[in-house]
């Protein structure tokens, strides 16, 4: 999961934060030194930790923090509210090409490695299933095969690549716009050769492709992995190139990727897109709020209730917020319920998104929501009588060994789901109260107690 | 190797002069100084941990030697890191009794493992060594063929199947061919790979097994290449390559950039897998022997 080292860090702050009830000044300081130390651990550059923490202390020791009966939700609410700020508060979109047959060019840029020949083939990709029409164009003529590579993954994603071997980067780039206004190509993605931020010669290259094609957008691509460099590569770049847009890369790894952060501050561009992983459909839109949500542990819900829009019924689902909110849940529910998620696909996926759940993570497990132990749960239910299903208490034993009988499970299998049933119901209670703004009472399952 | 670094660092080390002197030459030693070594440190990607032992660690030794000047502190300093760098035998590549040595080469995607082989089958073919290369990166898109212009450059002899392949089956020919060949040393090349991808660490873990296979005390070393650009995530990309198979030294590359490559400290500290070689450039001659004292002096310049 996307930052989950740095959100766990917080979480663990915060925790021992809310112990205490009412924050003095000096709680806040020590909250605000772990936060230091857990944006530092996460790569972020210590001179944006510094001002970072430094406004979110203004913000922290403020009246509503020290009088709130939440002092921890108050400050993981500004630290929250300051990270979203910090990353660029509303998504970002690549700028839409002119009216005409003028495409629009869009350089790729960035250090050896980073990741920029995968990342141009994605974004192209990406551009041409929101309907555009784009050409990608080789223009790393440095590093060996780096052409053949752009040929292959555009061959493979079947989008056109124009190449005309090891030529001038800027002949190349002019002869591409030119192509691309022949084949009514509406972007141009020039991916350019790995360099140094600190090379003169190369860097002056950049400039006059950029002068060549003045483009609609000058990407930066950064590797999520980096560390405290990060601000000297994007300083450089902006300040030679003026980046309109960076896209963070290898995000499906461990790193907790404090460098966006960093860029995001030195430059003022926004990070646009999130690439993770080799596969060429592993691309998407960069959203500041749901990341910020996710360094925070707070789960990515927006993700989660677009997905559930998509699968789940809304009149039913209505009904079932009713019921939670009743605590009126019953096993037919639960049934119907457990239909819906399998629809939407791998469960553990759709966990990670829930907030709290990489602090109850340990506890959910004991109720192992496999894949398989769902079909079981169904095909138990699905044995119970109507009457059962709506009010469980009355299953005795002998009802239970019909039920596995019936279902090709065990006594014990039923005892453990019916145990379930009740665990869970006890969690939807939390949920109803999280709902309804009664933090406090939801001890255990809301990450920030 | 000492002046390659200096070449390569000196822009950093102009953007960074002012605040160092300022450091180093104010004379008495202050918390204040302490205060701002462990933000050099932390700048250089050494990580919090790491910079608050060597702080630690510094006091204790000015302490016991006591040194009231931060010029002497410096040097005191700079004797610490190197001397947490590791010994000679530490940072020399293992040489098998007798050849073929079989080197393999992993790391993430991106921090240079075809552009370091091809350096090393530079530096070796120079010594009048025979040179096989396996072209184990049988994933990414024309890595074959990226191995295979660097085969030409430099004049070493290519092992190689076809992209989509299994790479321990590339590798398993390549050994074959090494000592059958008669080769001095064989290089193979490995698809970048994140340390958190299972699947492709079982792989990883397959093609060290093949070559032991066939040489059984091979390889004489694996390396883990590793970008100087790269932060904390250093540290778990060493112990999860660790854990998967004997990681023998680190080749950091990129040392040529702004970046400082500090995290190599913490990993050593950590797993103990010292640094055995440096890149500092995308030419072929570009690749050097690590220097612990040249290393401790470029951090802190």
């Amino acid at each position: 999961m996307l930052f989950s080292g740095l959100s766990e860090k917080l979480q663990e702050t915060f925790r021992k934060l809310r112990k205490k009830g009412k924050l003095s000044e000096k709680d806040v300081d020590l909250a605000l030194r772990e936060v230091r130390l857990a944006l530092l651990e996460a790569d972020v550059n210590y001179k944006v930790v510094k001002d970072f923490v430094a406004s979110l202390k203004n913000r922290a020791v403020g009246a509503d923090v020290l009088q709130s009966l939440t002092p921890g939700q108050t400050v993981v609410k500004i630290v929250h509210e300051e990270l979203v700020k910090l990353m660029g508060e509303t998504q970002s979109k690549i700028a839409a090409p002119g009216h005409g047959n003028s495409p629009g060019a869009i350089m790729l840029v960035g250090l050896q490695g980073s990741g920029k020949t995968t990342t141009a083939a994605k974004l192209a990709l990406y551009l041409k299933k929101n309907g555009s029409n784009p050409l990608l164009v080789a223009g790393d003529v440095y590093r060996p095969a780096a052409i053949e590579q752009l040929e292959i993954l555009g061959q493979g994603a079947g989008i056109p690549v124009f190449s005309i071997g090891k030529d001038d980067p800027v002949k190349i780039a002019g002869q591409a716009l030119q192509e691309a206004e022949r084949n009514g190509n509406n972007y141009v993605l020039i991916d350019t050769a790995g360099r140094l931020h600190i090379d003169e010669e190369l860097m002056g290259e950049l400039q006059r492709i950029k002068e060549r094609v003045v483009p609609l957008e000058i990407l930066l691509v950064v590797d999520a992995m980096t560390g405290q460099d990060a601000v000297n590569v994007a300083r450089s770049f902006h300040e030679r190139l003026g980046l309109t847009g960076i896209i963070l890369t290898k995000l499906d790894g461990d790193t907790r990727g404090g460098a966006a952060l960093s860029v995001r501050q030195v430059t003022g561009c926004p990070v646009k897109f999130a690439a993770f992983g080799e596969k060429i459909e592993a691309f998407e839109p960069f959203f500041p709020d749901r990341m910020a949500s996710r360094i925070l542990g707070m789960g990515d819900v927006l993700s989660l209730i677009e997905k559930a829009q998509e699968f789940v019924d809304q009149e039913k689902s209505r009904e079932l917020q009713k019921k939670l909110r009743n605590q009126s849940l019953t096993l037919e529910d639960f049934l119907e319920q457990l239909q819906q998620v399998k629809k939407m696909g791998p469960l553990e996926n759709l966990l990670e998104m829930v907030p709290g759940f990489n602090t109850m993570g340990k506890n959910l497990k004991n109720l192992s929501l496999d894949e398989k132990q769902l079909y079981r749960v169904e095909a138990m239910i699905k044995s119970m009588t109507r009457e059962e299903r709506q009010q469980p208490e009355i299953i005795n034993s002998s009802r239970k060994r019909r039920i596995a009988l019936g279902s090709g499970t065990s006594v014990q299998d039923v005892n453990r789901l019916l145990k379930q049933f009740e665990q869970m119901k006890k969690l939807f209670k939390q949920f109803g109260a999280l709902e309804k703004g009664r933090f406090r009472k939801k001890r255990g399952l809301f990450p920030f107690k | 190797m000492f002046n390659f670094l200096k070449k390569g660092l000196q822009k950093t080390r102009e953007a960074l002069k002012n605040k160092f002197e300022d450091l180093f030459v104010k004379g008495e030693i202050t918390e204040e100084f302490y205060d701002e070594l462990e933000e050099i440190l932390i700048s250089a990607d050494v990580g919090v941990e790491t910079s608050l032992r060597i702080n630690s660690m510094l006091r204790e030794k000015v302490k016991d030697s006591k040194i009231k000047e931060t010029e002497a502190a410096k040097s005191l300093l700079k004797e610490l890191i190197a001397e947490m760098m590791g010994s000679k035998e530490d940072i020399t590549l293992r040489v098998p009794v007798s050849p073929p040595a079989v080197y393999l080469l992993l790391g993430v995607n991106g921090v240079g493992k075809t552009t370091t082989i091809a350096k090393m089958a530079y530096s070796f073919s120079k010594e009048g060594k025979k040179v096989l290369l396996a072209a184990g990166d049988t994933f990414r898109a024309a890595a074959i063929e990226q191995l295979e212009h660097w085969a030409e450059v430099t004049g070493a002899g290519v092992i190689k199947h076809q992209t989509g392949g299994d790479p321990s089956a590339v590798i398993f020919d390549a050994v074959n061919a090494a000592v059958s060949r008669e080769a001095d040393v064989l290089l193979c090349d490995t698809a970048g790979r994140l340390h958190t991808k299972k699947n492709l660490i079982e792989e990883v873990k397959k093609i060290y097994r093949v070559i032991g296979k066939v040489v059984p005390d091979a390889p004489h070393e694996t390396l883990l290449v590793l970008d100087a650009t790269t932060g904390q995530n250093g540290i778990a990309q060493a112990k999860l390559f660790q854990e998967a198979i004997p990681v023998s030294g680190i080749v950091l590359t990129k040392l040529d950039g702004t970046a400082r490559g500090g995290i190599v400290i913490a990993v050593k500290e950590l797993t103990g897998i010292p640094v055995k070689m440096i890149g500092v450039g995308e030419k072929k001659e570009d690749l050097h022997p690590f220097n612990p004292a040249a290393f401790a002096e470029a951090l802190l310049a």
